[in-house]
C-alpha cells in the first residue's frame, strides 16, 4: 500500500494552486523545507516570504497581506503557528475574520523524536477556541490535496492541520472535499468511531479488528473540526449504542471535546474519547509513541472492546 | 495667509478638544497616549497622507496603522475631522453598539485600517501592507504609529528586522517618545536607550523630533516619504497628556476617568489655546 504525507502533498498543492491564483503568498518561519513550501517557493519566489524565525511577525504580516487583497498561507510546524503567535491570531486575524490560512506542520505525536516542545497536542484546542475560525484536519493525500485548494477561496480565517506521518489513501478520485461535511468511510450499526487526521486510518484498521468479535462499527472521518458538521455527527450516531472519537490531540478541546458537546445537547448516546489524556509528548518513534498513547490500530480496538464490556454505571 | 504649519497647529488644537469631549468625565480613557500623539497625527493625515475622506477604500491610499492602538482616540478624531463619519459619533465611543471600539478594529470602523490594542503588533501590519502594495504596484505609503512603551514588545523587533529585509520603503514608523507606560516611566522594566541608534542598527534611517513641534514633524514625514534605500523611522519626543495641564506627564493619566470638573479645566484649557491660535494667524493674516 502506498502512503503519503500529508504534508508533503500540500507543499506540491500549494504551487499549483500558486500557478492558478496570483493571489496566493506564502510565508514561511525557517522550516520551508519541513512544510513543504520550497516548492511554492522555487515556482513563485517573488510571492514568497521567508520571515525568518519569527512567528508572530509572521501572522501579523500574513494578516496585513490578507487585508490587502491577497490570501496568505503562513507556514511553520503546529505548535509554533498556534501557541506561538495565538495574540496575533486572536487580535489581527480571527476578531476581523481576515482570510489567512494557518498552516501547521509536522503535527500531533507522529512529529516524534523532538519531543514534547515540538508535538503539537493543543492546536485543534487553540485554534477551535477562536470565533470566526474554521479548523481543518485532512486524512489523507487526496483531503489535503482538495482541502488545500479548497481553502483559497473559504471566507475567513483557516487553520490547517499537516502530519509527517505516511498513511495510506482512503478517498477515490471521486471524493469531494467540502468544508463542514463528514464522511463515513466505512458503514456499521454497533459503534460509531468519529476519526480525523493519522486516527481516520487506524480506526478503519481498528474496526476490521473489532469485525473479527463481531462489533460491526461505523468510522466517520471528520476533517473539519469547526465549523463541526452537527448534522452529519446526529446522523451518524442514530441507532448505536456507544460513540467512540480518536485524535492525536489532547481529548481536551480537540475533536472529541467536539463531539462530546453536540452529543450533550441533543443526544443520548454513550460517548468515549480516545487520544492522548491530558499529557505531554516525549521523544520516541512516530509509531512508538502512538502504540504509547493507545493509538494504534491495536489499542484503539483494545479500548473500544473493553469500554463495551465494561459494566454500564 | 494662514501657513501650512499654521493650519495644521489649528487641527492639533480642534483634534485635542474632540478627543476630551469624547471622552468626556467619569469614564476611564487613555487621555495620556491620546494626547500625546495628537499632532503626529494630525500631520500625518493631514499634512502627509494620500487620502479620499470620501473613499477610504482607495486602493492607492497611504495607510495608517495605530500600533498603540489605546490611542485611537486620536485617529477616530482625524477621521470624523476628514469627515469618513460624523463629528457628533466621535461621543459614541466604547459604548455598547459603536463602531468606535475602545482599540482600533477594522471591521467595525470606516478608514481604521487593521485590528490593534495587543501592544507590538502593529509594525508587522504594516509590512504586509507594504508588501502587498508593492505586489499590486501601488506606490501607498504605510505609516505606523507606536508607544516607547509599546516598544518592550519583542515583536516590535521581529518586524523592525523585517522592514529592512525586504527593503521596504514604503514603510515609515513614527515613535511617541512620551517616557511614560501604564504605571510609570517607559524606562522601568526595559531599557530602550539608545532608541534612535537601536533603530539605525536594525537598518532603519532616523530623524528625532519635537513631536508637538509641526513644523519639525512634517519636515521629518516629508524626508521619510523621500527615502528610497532603507525604511525611515521618526523618534518624536512627546508629552503624555499634552494640551492640558493638570494630565501632563501623569503617568496615572494613561488610562483613567477625570472628574467633572477636571473636565471643565480642561476643555477650558484646550479652547483658550486654540483662540490663542487663532488670534495670533489672524494677527499674522492683517500684518500680511
Amino acid at each position: 500500500m502506498e502512503l503519503f504525507e500529508t504534508r508533503m502533498v500540500y507543499g506540491d498543492a500549494l504551487a499549483d494552486l500558486g500557478q492558478m491564483r496570483p493571489d496566493i503568498v506564502v510565508l514561511d518561519a525557517d522550516l520551508y523545507k519541513s512544510t513543504r513550501t520550497v516548492v511554492f517557493a522555487q515556482k513563485f519566489p517573488d510571492r514568497f516570504f521567508d520571515m525568518g524565525i519569527a512567528e508572530q511577525d509572521m501572522l501579523s504580516t500574513a494578516a496585513g497581506l490578507a487585508a490587502s487583497g491577497f490570501i496568505p498561507y503562513a507556514n511553520s510546524f503546529a505548535l509554533f503557528i498556534t501557541a506561538r503567535c495565538y495574540d496575533q491570531i486572536r487580535i489581527q486575524i480571527a476578531y476581523p475574520a481576515l482570510p489567512v490560512r494557518i498552516c501547521g506542520s509536522s503535527a500531533g505525536l507522529t512529529q516524534g523524536p523532538d519531543g514534547a516542545s515540538h508535538q503539537s497536542l493543543e492546536d485543534i484546542s487553540l485554534m477551535r477556541g477562536l470565533p470566526n475560525m474554521t479548523v481543518i484536519v485532512p486524512a489523507d493525500d487526496v483531503e489535503t490535496r482538495q482541502a488545500t485548494m479548497a481553502l483559497a477561496d473559504w471566507p475567513g480565517p483557516a487553520y490547517l492541520r499537516l502530519g509527517r506521518y505516511p498513511t495510506p489513501r482512503l478517498f477515490g478520485a471521486d471524493y469531494r472535499f467540502q468544508v463542514g461535511k463528514n464522511t463515513t468511510l466505512r458503514d456499521g450499526k454497533d459503534i460509531v468511531i468519529f476519526a480525523t487526521g493519522h486516527m481516520t486510518a487506524k480506526a478503519l484498521q481498528a474496526a476490521d479488528l473489532l469485525a473479527r468479535e463481531h462489533v460491526d462499527a461505523r468510522v466517520v472521518n471528520v476533517s473539519t473540526i469547526k465549523p463541526l458538521d452537527r448534522v452529519g455527527v446526529l446522523q451518524a450516531v442514530t441507532g448505536v449504542g456507544h460513540v467512540f472519537t480518536v485524535e492525536e490531540h489532547n481529548i481536551i478541546g480537540g475533536l472529541g471535546s467536539a463531539v462530546a458537546e453536540v452529543l450533550a445537547e441533543e443526544s443520548a448516546v454513550p460517548l468515549t474519547r480516545l487520544g492522548v489524556r491530558d499529557q505531554f509528548g516525549e521523544s520516541g518513534l512516530a509509531d512508538e509513541l502512538l502504540e504509547k498513547h493507545g493509538l494504534q490500530p491495536q489499542g484503539i480496538y483494545s479500548s473500544i472492546m473493553s469500554t463495551l464490556r465494561a459494566p454500564r454505571k | 495667509m494662514m501657513t501650512e504649519i499654521q493650519r495644521l497647529e489649528l487641527k492639533a488644537a480642534e483634534m485635542r478638544l474632540h478627543i476630551v469631549r469624547m471622552m468626556g468625565p467619569n469614564k476611564a480613557h487613555h487621555f495620556g497616549g491620546s494626547l500625546s500623539a495628537a499632532d503626529l497625527v494630525t500631520a500625518i493625515y493631514f499634512h502627509a497622507m494620500r487620502y479620499d475622506p470620501k473613499d477610504p477604500a482607495w486602493p492607492k491610499r497611504d495607510r495608517f496603522i495605530m500600533s498603540k492602538g489605546h490611542s485611537v482616540p486620536a485617529q477616530y478624531a482625524a477621521l470624523a475631522m476628514l469627515g469618513v463619519f460624523p463629528i457628533e459619533e466621535l461621543t459614541t465611543l466604547k459604548r455598547l453598539g459603536t463602531r468606535l471600539q475602545g482599540h482600533p478594529a477594522m471591521h467595525y470602523t470606516p478608514g481604521v485600517e487593521g485590528c490593534t490594542g495587543s501592544l507590538g503588533q502593529g509594525l508587522s501590519y504594516a509590512n504586509g501592507m507594504a508588501i502587498a502594495g508593492r505586489l499590486h504596484k501601488l506606490d501607498y505609503h504605510v505609516y505606523c504609529l507606536i508607544g516607547d512603551g509599546e516598544m518592550h514588545e519583542g515583536q516590535v523587533w521581529e518586524a523592525m528586522m523585517t522592514t529592512p529585509r525586504y527593503c521596504l520603503t514604503n514603510v515609515t514608523a513614527i515613535v511617541d517618545q512620551n517616557g511614560l507606560k501604564a504605571m510609570d516611566a517607559t524606562s522601568c522594566g526595559k531599557q530602550l536607550e539608545p532608541l534612535a541608534k537601536r533603530w539605525q542598527a536594525f537598518g532603519w534611517l532616523t530623524r528625532e523630533v519635537d513631536g508637538h513641534n509641526m513644523e519639525q514633524v512634517c519636515r521629518a514625514l516629508d524626508w521619510a516619504k523621500r527615502q528610497s534605500k532603507a525604511p525611515s523611522a521618526i523618534i518624536a519626543h512627546t508629552v503624555k497628556g499634552k494640551g492640558v495641564s493638570f494630565l501632563e506627564n501623569q503617568a496615572p493619566f494613561h488610562n483613567a476617568p477625570i472628574t467633572p470638573e477636571q473636565y471643565d479645566t480642561a476643555i477650558a484649557e484646550l479652547e483658550a489655546h486654540l483662540a490663542e491660535l487663532r488670534k495670533q494667524f489672524q494677527a499674522i493674516k492683517e500684518v500680511a
